[in-house]
């Protein structure tokens, strides 16, 4: 560092000014959920980032380790209340794994659809909330109303409409009623065909949108790796790794589906439109995924194992990951054979995501830490468990 | 040529009315200047409420929803339901707060409005105070407004609604230029600063308006529109209140009545800026008759054009802002300052040329006759 003589000293003593810490949140607009971030600011631009979680423990893992291993699965939606779909499903996969369960084709099928409707819904959201928090409210209600659609067909399948509780270890809950696969194939058809070109004409060229994403929150591709970043917002980076087929579980190797990577469409590669662009272009391929399942789906058939009521697994540890709309899913299981699981952990997208959050934030103003949380969407659940 | 106004016509009405009875003088003259101020005060009040309701039912729309549909017919006493909750509502004055300076901000704000009201000619004789000055006057009485900002701001004593007091000094004060000087390009044409004789000077048909005179008025109409949405505070250039980023910016400490104040300023400074585009651009309550002498009637039917001029730019401001996000700060400054000051600029500089040029004279119209 230059040595400053004392005259210069002096005149930067009288005129530095105090950094001043801002507390966002935890109940603030747009920190998405109960998450609250120390930021240092000085005047708008931001010095330094603290994120502070912890404020939605709930100790999930603690109860795992307290309740039956089918019995947890209600817990699992509330992991990331807006794809609890994905969550049952990676939960499940672990069980199964470990304590060795063949699952019906038919129910592996159901899992899929009901998978990639979520992780469509749960984008929908995560795009439509960047949105939100720079301003247009309009996109967001869009998109909510697709939703809406999403939770009507999740209903006809399971009954719920938020906390599915739709997979069980072993199968699914329901089979498919009567007239699902006719609502469902409109309901992609719809999406793929006219819903994504209106909100895409409707936002996602809007030129001013363009400038608050682009070149903003630039992770470089090995950034994002160092940082253990996962789904969109590692593909954002334009890392090409997407676990349903890299690590592929279920029946992902089934169906034919591209993996959207960040190309730098206005900016530098691995920038805040990139990110939110690779979840845009995810909801066209999960819609791509759906339909080959409808079509490949067997008529007749069962969707679940007879299991007995009280499960008991094998000694043994497992860790199994799984692609939730918000990144790699990771439940790792460890069992001494009892009926009840020794330990379970799990980590999310949304935490390795926060972390990074510190990194990229530094010298960007207020209003592009909120497009910088938006584009990773966080959400704040998933982070503390 | 005979010097009208309102408070002059009210007070010769009035004298004729109470004839030779004991009624002092003065008490004419106060009430001659009262009546019409309670009359726009109330007015305002009236209108910013519909542009409440309009502005839910049109966002409503835009977002495939219904709106507010319970309170009176159509949801349009809904506004009313939202005065008394506000009323009703327990003031909070939280214990860190500068007092006095708390307490003022909202009646700046809201009197810094409704000043510029006093000379938006609504169509006819219906000008409060026709002052030989009045478009610096509205550009003064509206600069006001941000010393409210900023006080709110400051007095809240929350770092939030400090952001959002300094980015409202910082937006208002930069829109202000190309605002002022994209409507100077009419006073260059009309050669007065009187908001009546401006409407008087443009004609009842679109060819007649100043928004039409030359390609640099042109310009200039839109210049402004887009200056007068950030003087408003309007999305794409909410910043002072940006939801998402300053929680709610200046008002965040605000409740009952004194937010309701901020609140209807806002909505009233929709109307007025959009008035102000209507008469100064596109024509007013022109329809090519003497506002003063041609009757009731006509007189009405001019109030009417006025409002048909002026309701449609009120729903493209509420249309905008349920359409775009919001720009950032340093962008929305950098495009203040490098493109809309140079343009305005220009558009003044060529609008006094093209006079010199083409003896006053528009593309479709000549001044002289």
């Amino acid at each position: 560092m230059k040595a400053y003589g004392k005259r210069e000293a002096a005149i930067t003593d009288k005129f530095s000014t105090q950094e001043m810490v801002l507390s966002m949140g935890p109940h603030h607009p747009s920190t998405h959920g109960v998450l609250r971030l120390i930021l240092q600011t000085d005047g708008e631009m931001i010095v330094n980032v603290t994120p502070d979680v912890g404020f939605l423990h709930r100790g999930l893992e603690k109860i795992a380790e307290m309740v039956p291993y089918q019995s947890f699965m209600p817990f699992t939606d509330r992991i990331d209340y807006l794809s609890s779909l994905n969550c049952n499903l990676g939960y499940a996969i672990t069980v199964e794994r470990l304590a060795g369960i063949e699952v019906p084709e038919k129910a592996e099928y159901l899992r899929v659809i009901g998978a990639e409707l979520t992780r469509m819904a749960s984008h929908f959201v995560g795009a439509g909330a960047l949105l939100l928090d720079l301003g247009a409210v309009t996109p967001f209600v869009h998109a909510l109303r697709e939703r809406e659609t999403y939770n009507t067909l999740i209903e006809m399948l399971c009954g719920a409409r938020l906390t599915h509780n739709y997979v069980r270890v072993g199968g699914v809950s329901h089979d498919l009623p009567s007239g699902f696969r006719e609502e469902a194939l409109k309901f992609v058809d719809h999406i793929e065909h006219e819903f994504i070109k209106e909100f895409n004409d409707l936002i996602s060229f809007n030129s001013i949108l363009i400038n608050r994403l682009k070149d903003v929150g630039v992770i470089s591709r090995e950034q994002a790796i160092e940082y253990t970043l996962t789904g969109p917002n590692l593909r954002g980076s334009g890392v090409k790794y997407d676990t349903r087929r890299d690590d592929t579980y279920s029946i992902y190797d089934r169906f034919d589906f591209d993996i959207p990577a960040g190309r730098g469409k206005f900016g530098t590669v691995g920038d805040c439109y990139d990110r939110y662009w690779v979840r845009i272009e995810e909801i066209t391929q999960s819609c791509r995924i759906i339909r080959q399942a409808l079509n490949q789906m067997p008529e007749n058939g069962e969707v679940r194992t007879k299991l007995p009521k009280v499960l008991k697994v094998q000694e043994g540890e497992i860790y199994v990951r799984t692609e939730s709309p918000r990144g790699q899913l990771g439940f790792y299981l460890m069992s001494n054979g009892g009926t009840r699981p020794d330990r379970l952990k799990i980590k999310t997208g949304s935490f390795s995501a926060m972390t990074i959050i510190e990194l990229i934030s530094q010298g960007v103003m207020v209003a592009d830490l909120v497009a910088i949380i938006g584009s990773l969407d966080i959400v704040a659940p998933e982070i503390d468990r | 040529m005979i010097q009208h106004n309102l408070p002059d016509m009210i007070y010769k009405f009035l004298l004729g009315i109470s004839g030779l009875s004991a009624i002092p003088d003065f008490l004419l003259v106060t009430a001659s200047y009262l009546i019409p101020s309670a009359a726009v005060l109330g007015f305002v009040m009236f209108v910013s409420g519909m542009l409440t309701y309009a502005e839910r039912k049109v966002s409503a729309d835009i977002q495939n929803r219904i709106g507010p549909n319970r309170v009176g017919p159509f949801g349009l006493l809904q506004m009313l339901a939202d005065g008394v909750k506000l009323i009703l509502k327990e003031d909070i004055i939280p214990d860190a707060v500068d007092r006095k300076l708390f307490k003022l901000a909202p009646y700046i704000v809201f009197s810094g409005t409704m000043l510029a009201v006093t000379v938006v000619p609504f169509g006819g004789p219906f000008i409060v105070a026709d002052l030989n000055i009045g478009l610096v006057f509205i550009i003064v009485v509206s600069s006001l407004i941000v010393v409210g900002f900023l006080m709110s701001g400051w007095a809240s004593n929350n770092k939030w609604a400090l952001l959002g007091g300094i980015r409202s000094a910082a937006q208002i004060i930069s829109y202000e230029i190309p605002a002022a000087l994209s409507l100077f390009t009419v006073v260059l044409i009309a050669g007065t600063f009187s908001m009546q004789k401006i409407v008087m000077s443009q004609g009842p048909y679109p060819w007649d308006w100043f928004i039409f005179h030359n390609p640099f008025t042109f310009v200039a109409f839109f210049i402004f529109f887009i200056s007068s949405l950030a003087e408003i505070n309007r999305l794409p250039f909410d910043f002072p209140e940006a939801e998402s980023e300053l929680v709610s910016g200046y008002n965040v400490e605000y409740s009952g009545m004194r937010f309701a104040l901020f609140f209807l300023a806002e909505f009233a400074n929709i109307f007025i800026s959009a008035s102000i585009a209507a008469a100064v651009f596109l024509g007013g309550g022109n329809i090519g008759l003497d506002p003063y002498e041609s009757g009731i009637g006509f007189q009405l039917v001019m109030v009417l054009i006025f409002f048909a001029k002026v309701v449609p730019l009120c729903l493209v401001t509420i249309w905008i802002r349920w359409t775009l996000p919001r720009l950032r700060i340093d962008q929305m400054l950098s495009m203040c300052w490098k493109y809309f000051i140079p343009m305005s600029f220009a558009c003044l500089a060529m609008t006094a040329i093209w006079m010199l040029v083409f003896n006053g004279n528009g593309i479709f119209w000549r001044m002289n006759g």
